[in-house]
């Protein structure tokens, strides 16, 4: 409880400060907005309803992009985790994928699927699948091989070894890149946008940015990272559901 | 013990097992009649172990057969219920879970599963934490978890790699008057025939109508085996102060000495 206290008392000096600093012009408000505006602003998307369309728009693409580069990361994970031969053939082709920096596919994206949410998916997945990926691979390696081996020697069949013995294994691994994961949906979906789009919280950056308006570019990277906030704290939710049969270490 | 008359139920035939260089068991003969609770005592380090993971088909023999029940063992085997010295049962499960498992991998339905695998809960005394997860149990908790997990689905074999050695000595001591007790209760039909492997000579004597004993390894083998003709039922915490007890101790201990100081001097 008293952390809490510390912590509101941190943000709110920090906002003060800004404030008090852009009012006397010891910060520049052109480069800096202040936050009275920036809530102001704020304030006036969502009374406006305008902002929900955007909203809309990002928070589909980063679901979109969250499910199916989990979906195939976590199936690509598996395959590679329980046959060791695949692994070693496509290491070098996934080390050298992954070695790509996303930013740069994002104007072939748009040249193959348009300015819609298609390509701002592509580009979502292409960052979550490595991280489901990997950690699902890493999950499947470190099964415990007694558990595994008994399992077997219980009359395990394949199909039933992947669902009661790798999968819960390698869950935890997965829940915790979920985590990870909600934040790179979200900077595909709005990286996309920025670089170009019609709709969504990054054009509504884009644009902004585009007239020099501040005021309206932290407006949008505020309700950015409430937005992924609110993500995460569904996820950890989720996961506190479905893995209550980990030791906890201390208070969560 | 009639062991001539008795079904050899195991037959272990000329088993060489190496890991690269390293040979862990040589040439080792070994017979396992049925119904009979065979104790397999050797110095730490000795390959005993080893010797499970054979019969039970975790590990393929160098050079030799195992056979259990007349059919030679090839991959895991289904007819053995193994019980790991370490825990072994899934940690994402819940006791009722886990023990309902094995039937859920025969295809009986999880209602059905479950309401079996209660039964076995309170066989071993754990009707009041079924629905507890592994990390909630103690440590004799979560054996005896495992004890029902490889009983359920009623192997004629056992095999325990020293199951209790984690313990402490009073609940190690209940288990093995419990599993004493599952044991010679039967369950529909005669005894299991079991293969217990333990470097503690007291424990082995008084669970087991024979004790074989291992030499120090590498290239360990069988080198001494004693019938062991105490009275059953047996308590293991009494039988240990009985004069035959004793007798018997001193007589297996003298050979095994040597074994353990050997395995020390390596």
């Amino acid at each position: 409880m008293r952390i809490r206290t510390y912590q509101v008392g941190l943000l709110f000096l920090l906002i003060l400060l800004w404030e008090w600093g852009s009012r006397t012009g010891r910060l520049d408000s052109f480069f800096f907005s202040q936050p009275t505006a920036i809530l102001a602003r704020i304030g006036a998307w969502f009374s406006g309803g305008e902002v929900y369309r955007h909203l809309y728009i990002t928070g589909l693409e980063t679901l979109l992009a969250f499910l199916f580069g989990t979906l195939f990361g976590v199936v690509f994970g598996l395959w590679l985790g329980l046959s060791p031969r695949a692994a070693l053939v496509l290491d070098p082709f996934i080390k050298a994928l992954n070695a790509i920096p996303r930013v740069t596919l994002a104007p072939l994206f748009t040249l193959w699927f348009g300015l819609g949410v298609l390509s701002k998916v592509a580009l979502g997945v292409t960052l979550v699948f490595f991280v489901a990926f990997f950690n699902t691979y890493q999950g499947v390696r470190e099964v415990n091989p007694l558990v595994l081996a008994n399992a077997r020697l219980l009359g395990a069949s394949r199909w039933a070894l992947l669902r009661h013995v790798y999968l819960p294994s390698a869950a935890g691994w997965i829940f915790s890149s979920l985590r990870t994961s909600v934040g790179f949906a979200v900077i595909g979906a709005v990286v996309g946008e920025y670089l170009g789009a019609s709709a969504g919280l990054g054009y509504l950056i884009a644009q902004a940015e585009g007239v020099f308006d501040t005021t309206g570019v932290f407006a949008g990277i505020m309700v950015l990272m409430a937005f992924v906030l609110l993500l995460d704290s569904g996820v950890g939710a989720l996961e506190r559901q479905l893995l209550v049969w980990q030791v906890k270490g201390g208070a969560g | 013990m009639a062991m001539v008359m008795a079904k050899a139920v195991v037959k272990v035939e000329g088993l060489t097992l190496r890991f690269g260089a390293y040979t862990a068991l040589f040439q080792v003969n070994l017979e396992v009649a049925e119904g009979e609770f065979l104790a397999v005592v050797g110095p730490t380090g000795c390959g005993k172990s080893t010797l499970l993971n054979v019969v039970s088909g975790l590990l393929s023999p160098s050079e030799g057969q195992v056979y259990t029940f007349d059919e030679e063992v090839r991959g895991p085997n289904p007819k053995v219920g193994y019980l790991f010295q370490q825990d072994a049962i899934l940690p994402w499960k819940t006791a009722l879970d886990n023990v309902a498992l094995p039937l859920v991998f025969k295809g009986v339905p999880l209602g059905q599963a479950r309401e079996e695998a209660l039964l076995w809960l309170e066989k071993v005394g754990l009707k009041a934490f079924v629905h507890r997860f592994p990390h909630q149990l103690s440590g004799g908790q979560r054996k005896r978890v495992g004890l029902a997990q490889i009983l359920i689905p009623n192997p004629q074999l056992l095999l325990m790699d020293e199951p209790f050695s984690a313990l402490d000595i009073q609940t190690r001591q209940r288990m093995e008057n419990e599993l004493l007790r599952l044991w010679q209760a039967g369950n529909g039909g005669g005894r299991k025939t079991v293969i217990f492997i333990t470097h503690d000579l007291e424990e082995a004597i008084a669970l087991a109508d024979r004790v074989v004993v291992f030499s120090a390894g590498p290239g360990s083998r069988p080198i001494g085996e004693f019938p062991i003709p105490l009275p059953r039922p047996r308590d293991v915490a009494e039988i240990r102060l009985t004069e035959g007890f004793l007798r018997i101790h001193r007589e297996i201990w003298g050979l095994l000495r040597k074994e353990v100081e050997k395995a020390y001097e390596d």
